[in-house]
């Protein structure tokens, strides 16, 4: 199952290595990772994408805690959560298809953000299934160029992750 | 990324302190002020300067070996056997990565070391210098945590978290990079020595939670079948005390991993043996049949448990373990207690003393006297006729001269099992073998360690002539420092555990595990200063032990030459339950 795990990680030269070394070490899979400092310039926060069964999970969750420059870890899957990925895509736009792409982009709530007479840059915002099913929506549209950032993501309701 | 976290009152420590001292000396001092007395390791480009600051002092002792594995080894080794971390000193590049199995060694068995590594100056530092690699990035999977040096004003305060992450918790070895430029000598900074350490992300637990205890005792109070399993956590959480005073109130028999040998006296009545792949087999029966496990510092690893699907199919499972991520990692674990198992097991004797529910007596003799049936099935038997000298047989012979006082250091193969089997460990830290990484060379170093530390014991390296010449060259190190070690070299002229595993699994096709063209032991004994005495036949072997253990400051180096036909048993059969066991080359259970 797909769980979104969420990491506050002091924001030190290796911290970042030593957790992706951990899933590479243990045999876990990555399937997006997306990191940056908060508020609080010592602290990263970190969310990670990965697959595994309830006992994988328990332990990639308890293998992380245990990283000394680990602060805090959250499965946000676990209960009701916001997830938010960012895509960039580049396609080719000429003649009939320019104006099918624009209303493509237009109907999941797309932005043209870059413009030539043959190609548009489309920002799109949205959970990674909603990106994907964009990307099936193009359907013949040659795609030139894809750029996702990685799911981000954050607890609803009063729940907090933070110090 | 910013670089170290540096700690709040940090311009106040330094303005209380006007010593002025180099990276340099500050990393002795540190250690100094640490209580370090003795600090393995060998020099080299990146280390001189920290050298040159020990040799302007005396306060931190250096012992030099002739390769730096064997500095780790003999710094794990000290705190196998004293509880306290180990401290290696190496140079960059070569320096650092012969360093690295003996790293490795200690992260598997979680005992606390300080590595310091040199490493080329911070401007060259990604740039293939020379003796430059990226330690780092080596010793990241192997090691609890590391570190490097940006600053040299860090040092002090970089020192004392070493120590601080490698003592407590899981203990385990730290690694601490220092470029050559954070040491330069007329670069001078004040210097303060932290009291303690407090870091936000790193706050390990000490109780186990109350609730959980209380399920725990009321388990281990109805229970009718109940077995105590308790591992290397036991040793270097010093809690054999505790242990054995709570499996006295309760009357458990008690089985040790090959870590823990020592956790519970292996003379009372209540020991049945080491358990897994060559345990008694009547600790395999008890466990397999238990109906209450208690699991004490212990991890359930695949050399105890056999096939996990067929593991205890009726035990209810009590597990205690300071590392979260040992519960429930390989055996679901049903009750959980995460705590350090000294207070662990004092809140569980105290809850048991209060309790007025008594135990299920009737049932209790009625499990003994299973137990006591199993007991008597192989009993750790081996064939006492045969005209060749019996390892099991040495090692009886060893523990009666030492009188089960010896602190023995083992190196890996059969050897170590016959040692762990026939040795009887009454007291803790006494039993000092690399258990998780299984590392060949670990013997004679770890040896050393404890006989620097501890010059008036008795410090046996039980060894076989396949280990023994991965770290021989320490042979030099020992003259160097008067270590009078006593080496039982079981020599067969096999890899005795390799060729048992093609006996039983290849139909005896020998691939690569004899050694010929042996050397001559007692010469080469001879030629690094010390005794040989060469044992051939059981009736030598008596005065040659007398002989060895009378010289008392001397290294003796006993090559024993034994049955090479010997097997270890018992011995689980693969992907079987915890009591499906070969009991000898004839018979199965």
């Amino acid at each position: 199952m797909r769980h979104i795990i969420s990491v506050l990680l002091e924001n030190e030269s290796g911290a970042l290595a030593r957790l992706v070394g951990l899933f590479a070490q243990r045999g876990y899979n990555i399937d997006s990772l997306n990191v940056a400092p908060t508020d609080d310039p010592t602290l990263s926060r970190l969310t990670l994408v990965t697959q595994g069964n309830d006992q994988v999970i328990e332990q990639i969750s308890k293998q992380l805690h245990k990283l000394i420059e680990v602060v805090k870890v959250s499965d946000i899957s676990e209960a009701a959560h916001i997830e938010r990925e960012l895509m960039l895509v580049k396609v080719k736009a000429a003649g009939n298809q320019r104006e099918e792409v624009k209303r493509c982009a237009d109907i999941f709530r797309g932005q043209i953000i870059d413009v030539t007479p043959a190609t548009y840059t489309i920002q799109l915002v949205g959970t990674s299934d909603k990106l994907d099913a964009f990307i099936q929506a193009l359907g013949t549209t040659p795609i030139l160029e894809v750029v996702r950032s990685g799911a981000s993501g954050i607890a609803r309701g009063e729940k907090t992750l933070a110090l | 990324m910013t670089s170290q976290t540096q700690p709040d009152d940090k311009s106040a420590e330094h303005n209380r302190s006007t010593e002025m001292l180099s990276g340099a000396a500050m990393v002795i001092r540190a250690l100094a002020d640490e209580g370090v007395e003795y600090l393995y390791g060998y020099p080299g480009g990146a280390v001189l300067h920290i050298y040159d600051a020990l040799f302007q002092q005396n306060k931190v002792k250096h012992v030099l070996v002739r390769h730096e594995q064997a500095a780790t080894h003999m710094a794990d080794a000290y705190a196998r056997a004293s509880g306290k971390a180990g401290v290696v000193l190496v140079t960059s590049g070569p320096g650092a990565t012969n360093a690295v199995t003996g790293i490795a060694t200690a992260y598997m068995d979680s005992i606390p070391m300080v590595v310091l590594t040199g490493q080329v100056m911070s401007h060259l530092i990604g740039g293939d210098a020379f003796q430059e690699t990226d330690m780092l990035g080596i010793s990241r999977p192997i090691c609890k945590h590391n570190m490097s040096v940006r600053r040299p004003e860090d040092i002090p305060y970089l020192i004392k978290k070493a120590f601080h992450i490698a003592q407590t918790g899981r203990p385990g070895p730290v690694v601490l990079d220092i470029p050559k430029d954070m040491t330069m000598p007329n670069q001078k900074f004040p210097y303060h020595y932290p009291a303690d350490i407090n870091l936000r992300s790193y706050q390990p637990k000490q109780h186990g939670h109350s609730g959980q205890i209380k399920k725990a005792v009321t388990a281990l109070l109805s229970a009718k079948k109940p077995i105590l399993y308790a591992g290397g956590g036991v040793i270097m959480g010093g809690a054999a005390n505790e242990l054995t005073e709570l499996a006295q109130l309760l009357n458990l028999p008690v089985t040790n991993t090959l870590m823990g040998l020592g956790a519970y006296p292996a003379g009372d009545k209540q020991f049945i043996g080491m358990l897994g792949m060559h345990g008694s087999y009547e600790a395999n029966q008890t466990m397999h049949h238990a109906d209450v496990i208690l699991a004490v510092g212990a991890r359930f690893d695949d050399r105890v448990t056999n096939n996990t699907k067929k593991f205890c199919p009726d035990a209810t499972i009590i597990h205690i373990d300071i590392d979260p991520a040992s519960i429930s990692k390989t055996v679901n674990a049903h009750i959980p207690i995460v705590g350090l198992v000294k207070p662990v097991l004092t809140d569980m004797l105290a809850l048991l003393k209060q309790k007025k529910k008594k135990l299920d007596t009737a049932a209790l003799a009625q499990w003994w006297q299973q137990i006591d049936q199993w007991r008597a099935v192989h009993g750790g038997r081996y064939d006492t006729a045969a005209p060749l000298l019996k390892p099991q047989y040495v090692i009886e012979q060893v523990s009666k001269i030492t009188k089960g006082e010896a602190y023995v250091c083992s190196d890996v193969g059969q050897h170590q099992m016959f040692a762990a089997q026939y040795y009887p460990f009454n007291k803790p830290n006494r039993w000092i073998n690399s258990g998780g990484l299984g590392t060949m060379g670990f013997g004679l170093p770890a040896a050393m360690g404890v006989k620097l530390n501890y010059p008036d014991a008795d410090v046996v390296c039980v060894t076989g002539e396949g280990s023994i010449q991965m770290n021989i060259q320490e042979l030099s190190t020992c003259k160097q420092y008067g270590l009078g070690v006593k080496i039982i070299n079981l020599n067969n002229g096999y890899l005795g555990m390799v060729k048992q595993w093609q006996d039983m699994n290849y139909e005896s096709r020998y691939a690569s595990s004899y050694m010929d063209s042996l050397p001559d032991f007692v010469k080469l004994a001879e030629a690094y200063g010390h005794v040989g005495i060469r044992v051939t036949t059981p009736e030598e072997l008596q005065p040659a032990l007398e002989r060895a253990f009378a010289l008392k400051d001397q290294l003796v180096f006993l090559d024993i030459h034994i049955d090479p036909k010997e097997h270890v048993y018992p011995m689980q059969v693969p992907g079987g339950a915890m009591n499906d066991m070969f009991l000898s080359k004839t018979e199965r259970t």
